[in-house]
């Protein structure tokens, strides 16, 4: 399971990496393989605003309907079209081209609201729940 | 309740399937992934574990006279060693099960029956079963079932059996047969719009036919297959699945599966009720839809037409081989016509979709 050091994780799988005042959001690598094959993204409108936990996209693999989260507050600056074409990239490049959105914070989020990669390797160590 | 292992539990863990409950069983959803399987069931071959399936043993004088009475579809016209698909009615026309009957002679018929219906469906038929001399044996538990489907199926097999597969037609059985060394029932059936076979076994049989099949098979690019795809495959060949497609309040005519109730054989249970329905035209009807716009149909969206609910999805997917996202939906008869545009809701919006032809695939 790939988990990298630098980023940022939330409880429900997804993964941040704070640049700034910048926060970029993808599914983690655990997360993409339990949904399985990737067949639709339906990404959030650039001008969104968020409020952490709350609903930011929503990822639809062959058989199920997963929502995702915004694991902090913020402002949609970006969005990743790609995934309008290429859904599979979340299945392929999780922590890369597969990324899904970016926000700009308005609210840093508590001290441990986020998990370092340690932690989140313990969270789905005992299944992810 | 505790789900059930089919004898085949340890091969799918053993293969990386990823297991999943279903109808009480655990199951492997899918091993490298839905899609790829599916692929390789259309293109080359799948082999699926099927064991949850339910079968019932009819024995006896009346057996042919207890079928007639209890399923739509007319048995007399099987031939032995023969398999008839058909839907089992309520009186009202809403459907216990639809299954398959083999033919095994005079008076005996193996009947395969949905594995969430088999207390059900055991209890319908003792129930609907006095008065006539049969004797009935729930053999689901003694009975393992593997299902090799694709357009390579028949050279796989051939290796491992001394039949001959090329005279086998489809929707016929061979009741004694081995498949390496192991007795064996094979048929020519399936459900997944594929050519392919159901093989049928003892349950101590089951994890030495899986592997002789894999190593079989894997020269021809042979993948175990799990249930999600086997499911999007016979949802693009558009075969009804019990509990969406057909349910206690789904008749076979709303259905459009009424080419397997046979009104000129005599009464049987039912009867009345879908005969009403298919001469009045039913109010409902199953419809084919292409979601034209951005996002995937589901079970229970609703269906609109200018912003009123003309029914609800019963199975969507985005559909492989097909590349579109489609869905089967029972909606208003009166909007079910080819072409018609409407709506599908997902999550609060509404997509544009149309209605197109079933099935949506059909093999080359």
């Amino acid at each position: 399971m790939n988990i990298p050091k630098e980023l940022k994780y939330s409880r429900d799988h997804e993964w941040v990496k704070i640049e700034g005042t910048r926060a970029t959001i993808g599914i983690t690598d655990f997360a993409q393989s339990q949904l399985g094959d990737v067949v639709f993204v339906e990404l959030p409108a650039v001008g969104d605003e968020v409020a952490a936990g709350s609903g930011l996209a929503v990822i639809e693999s062959v058989k199920a309907v997963s929502d995702i989260y915004a694991p902090l507050a913020g402002k949609v600056v970006e969005t990743n079209e790609l995934l309008a074409d290429a859904p599979e990239t979340v299945n392929q490049d999780a922590y890369g081209t597969g990324w899904i959105a970016v926000l700009e914070i308005s609210d840093l989020p508590q001290p441990d609201a986020l998990l370092d990669s340690e932690a989140y390797e313990r969270l789905v160590g005992e299944g992810g729940q | 309740m505790t789900a059930r292992q089919t004898p085949l539990y340890e091969a799918h863990v053993r293969y990386g399937g990823r297991i999943v409950e279903f109808g009480g069983w655990l199951l492997p959803v899918q091993y490298a992934g839905i899609l790829e399987e599916h692929k390789a069931v259309r293109e080359k071959a799948g082999l699926f574990d099927v064991s949850h399936m339910g079968e019932v043993l009819v024995k006896g004088p009346d057996s042919l006279s207890f079928l007639q009475k209890l399923v739509t579809n007319d048995v007399a016209r099987l031939a032995a060693n023969q398999v008839q698909y058909t839907p089992m009615c309520y009186p009202d026309g809403g459907t216990v099960d639809d299954l398959l009957i083999y033919k095994r002679g005079n008076g005996e018929y193996f009947l395969v029956i949905n594995a969430a219906n088999i207390e059900k469906d055991w209890a319908w038929m003792q129930a609907n079963s006095t008065g006539f001399q049969v004797e009935l044996s729930n053999l689901s538990a003694a009975t393992a079932e593997l299902a090799l489907q694709g357009p390579l199926a028949e050279a796989i097999l051939s290796k491992l059996t001394d039949v001959d597969l090329q005279q086998l037609a489809y929707y016929w059985f061979l009741p004694e047969a081995t498949v390496a060394g192991r007795p064996v029932m094979i048929s020519r059936t399936g459900y997944t719009g594929e050519d392919g076979f159901e093989i049928y076994s003892r349950p101590e049989d089951a994890a030495y036919l899986w592997t002789a099949i894999m190593q079989a098979g894997e020269p021809y690019g042979l993948l175990p297959a799990g249930l999600g795809c086997r499911d999007t495959l016979r949802f693009e060949a558009a075969l009804p699945l019990y509990g969406h497609e057909l349910a206690r309040d789904i008749t076979p005519v709303e259905a459009g599966i009424g080419k397997f109730i046979a009104f000129g054989k005599g009464e049987f249970t039912g009867r009345a009720a879908l005969a009403e329905q298919k001469q009045n035209k039913p109010q409902r009807r199953l419809a084919g839809l292409v979601v034209n716009g951005h996002g995937i149909a589901r079970a229970g969206y609703p269906v609109m037409f200018q912003g009123q609910r003309i029914g609800t999805v019963t199975t969507g997917s985005y559909a492989p081989t097909l590349n579109k996202n489609i869905g089967l939906a029972l909606i208003e008869a009166a909007y079910a016509g080819i072409g018609q545009q409407l709506a599908v809701e997902i999550r609060g919006k509404n997509v544009a979709a149309e209605v197109i032809g079933k099935p949506f695939y059909r093999r080359p």
